[in-house]
């Protein structure tokens, strides 16, 4: 890789991947509500109708199910689809086609489908129950389909590369108040970044913390605050969920025996289920306390910027949950 | 009045007995408790399905319903294949992941359907879009029943269709009933066919159990959207003279009604017509009968024959990497050990 780049914002290295990613592969195209000549509700798209047409830019209808739908079928055909939801919340309406068509379809059929579905999600920008949820643990839920939610502007462009290029479905979440607050150094040039393979954020030696998407950020702003009080916490980016990094989950909570998982999804049946049972079912003999769960409550989003403040997790309370873990 | 031509029309009605002769062998394994799963006949609405599917040309795209095992015959999927997919082999098309029509064959053009009904129709646009980018002049088919039109993901698949005048054509088998629900209490239109004008497309209503009817409808469709005309709406009037599944005894149903469209029954139909016409005499539809009963009973002989997909593979297949939470799929089995 060469040194050229530059330091772009989460939102801009999403662009910059669509954008030459398309012009590397004529199969790649995107579709989606006003990603055409409004460029994206996020901008996402901003400038490819101006260099790649109607034929690749597609300004669909108000339809979900046809947006995905149609992206399965392209896909199916020997295309690379992007399809864009507005807001991730809005692929609910199209739950059944990803779920039980694009998930399903290697497995029942042996014919892969090679999509991606993309969108802002996440709260923190005041946007109310249906712009702001966090639905990893509705997908998780789904053999055949793999989920992916960068934190930084360098993995967006490269994990973006490389969900676009892989062979089976894809649900890329993109946390929306990430957008135009990260920035980091994005290589100009073509890369990718492996689909399945966590990151370690921050080295510590006292206690794991598993987050990913925005919670990458309240972990490190946690982290570096336990550290006066001496406690050495390792901060882990899953980046994808599916599928999960169990090794490199494995090797830190067998180095600190102490587990927190931080997210923004709801709790019961959020991924932070999941990843403690598995690590209570293969790392039982290195625990020395509970895994504990810093998620969002079990209710919707609220609207107004204190309840909404409320709802998300925060660095308080990630500080108290490790402040407990610690004490084990 | 056009005419199909000769060996077109006597294609149609062999590959409408060959569904008929098979499902008939299908019922009988039913009664046996041989199949693993439901069967969902298509008695009476033969005609739809092969007449529809016999319209397409070379690679064009179909995607069946579960009533419409007479369009992939059409299209040459060979009967030992639907054997095996409902007996559950390792040899049907799907390796046994799938059973009934829920299978491809893309070589022959056919792609699977899930059971939740008006998926295929933005999938199918979708295919035809994507064909269009890569400069195919494709043409996709499709079927939905009156049931099936109230989906949403129906509305939203011909319009989106509609807009991108997409190369699509949409069957509406009108057979009367969605399981036990009649077609009045799906849509209060006349004419099912009449839903379509609002997405600004050319909608036609056909007599299903006339296969010259059925036909050259679709037939007009598919040169319509080859030509960039975008879509066509096809509904074919027809009935469903079996229950849901051969488990539904269709109590709910006018026996009188059932009398009536025995009377319309298209293989009935169109033997009559060759009657009127004095061709295809009665022995060369004997003969008829003959072959295909012949074909029909060694391919079921060699679905039965075929052993049933090893249990390690119900583990594969997810993803294209093999590895990727195979261990947790096996632990499913293992109490999570690894």
């Amino acid at each position: 890789m060469s040194g050229d780049g530059a330091e772009l914002f989460f939102v801009d290295a999403i662009r910059q991947a669509l954008h030459q990613e398309m012009e590397r592969d004529e199969r790649v195209f995107v579709l989606g509500e006003d990603v055409g000549a409004y460029g994206g509700a996020f901008k996402a798209t901003d400038g490819l109708l101006a260099r790649f047409g109607e034929a690749r830019v597609i300004d669909t209808p108000v339809s979900e199910e046809a947006i995905v739908g149609a992206a399965i079928g392209a896909a199916i055909r020997g295309m690379r689809p992007v399809a864009e939801m507005q807001f991730i919340d809005f692929l609910a309406r199209a739950f059944d086609l990803l779920t039980n068509f694009a998930s399903k379809n290697r497995y029942r059929t042996g014919i892969g489908v090679p999509m991606v579905v993309r969108g802002p999600a996440g709260a923190g920008v005041h946007g109310g129950p249906f712009h702001s949820q966090s639905p990893e643990g509705y997908y998780l839920h789904s053999p055949g389909l793999k989920i992916v939610v960068p934190s930084t502007a360098y993995d967006a462009k490269g994990l973006l590369l490389a969900a676009i290029r892989d062979e089976d479905p894809v649900l890329f979440l993109e946390h929306k108040f990430l957008y135009r607050r990260v920035k980091d150094f994005v290589p100009s040039g073509d890369y990718t970044v492996p689909i399945g393979k966590a990151a370690v954020r921050r080295e510590g030696k006292d206690l794991t913390i598993v987050t990913w998407g925005a919670m990458v950020l309240v972990a490190l702003e946690a982290a570096g605050i336990l550290q006066g009080e001496e406690i050495d916490a390792e901060v882990i980016d899953l980046r994808t969920l599916v599928p999960l990094d169990e090794e490199t989950l494995l090797s830190s909570v067998g180095k600190t025996s102490k587990c927190l998982v931080l997210h923004e999804d709801t709790r019961t049946g959020g991924p932070g289920g999941e990843i403690a049972a598995t690590l209570a079912e293969k790392a039982f003999e290195y625990l020395d306390g509970p895994i504990l769960r810093v998620t969002a409550p079990d209710t919707p989003v609220p609207f107004a910027a204190s309840l909404e403040a409320a709802y998300l997790p925060g660095v308080e309370t990630v500080l108290a949950a490790a402040r407990r873990l610690a004490s084990y | 009045m056009q005419t199909i031509p000769p060996d077109t029309e006597l294609q149609i009605y062999r590959l409408m007995v060959r569904t008929r002769l098979l499902e008939e062998r299908l019922s009988n394994l039913y009664r046996q408790g041989k199949l693993s799963g439901g069967l969902y006949r298509s008695l009476g609405q033969e005609g739809c399905a092969v007449a529809s599917a016999m319209a397409l040309g070379d690679g064009d795209l179909l995607s069946p319903l579960i009533r419409n095992l007479g369009s992939v015959l059409a299209r040459g999927v060979p009967p030992r294949d639907v054997f095996a997919q409902y007996l559950g082999r390792a040899t049907s098309p799907s390796h046994g992941k799938e059973g009934v029509l829920h299978f491809s064959s893309p070589e022959l053009g056919i792609y699977a359907p899930t059971t939740m009904l008006g998926t295929m129709i933005p999938v199918l646009a979708g295919m035809v879009l994507g064909d269009r980018m890569r400069g195919l002049a494709t043409v996709g088919m499709t079927y939905i029943g009156d049931g099936g039109s109230s989906t949403g993901a129906f509305h939203e698949g011909i319009n989106f269709a509609a807009v991108q005048r997409l190369p699509l054509v949409l069957v509406l088998e009108h057979n009367g009933w969605a399981y036990s629900t009649p077609g009045e209490k799906q849509c209060r239109a006349a004419r099912m066919a009449d839903k379509a004008p609002g997405y600004g497309l050319p909608g036609v209503t056909v007599d299903g159990n006339d296969v010259a009817e059925v036909y050259f409808a679709v037939r007009q469709a598919v040169d319509r959207a080859r030509n960039g005309g975008g879509p066509t709406l096809v509904e074919c009037r027809t009935y469903r003279m079996k229950g849901h599944a051969e488990h539904d005894a269709q109590a709910y149903v006018d026996r009188s009604e059932l009398e009536t469209w025995r009377e319309k029954d298209p293989i009935l139909r169109l033997e009559r017509s060759f009657d009127a016409r004095g061709i295809v005499p009665l022995p060369d539809r004997e003969q008829v009968a003959r072959e295909e009963g012949a074909l029909l009973d060694a391919d079921l002989s060699a679905a039965e024959a075929a052993p049933l997909p090893s249990p390690e593979t119900a583990f594969r297949g997810v993803f294209l990497d093999e590895t990727i939470g195979e261990r947790a799929r096996r632990g499913t089995f293992t109490g999570g050990l690894p």
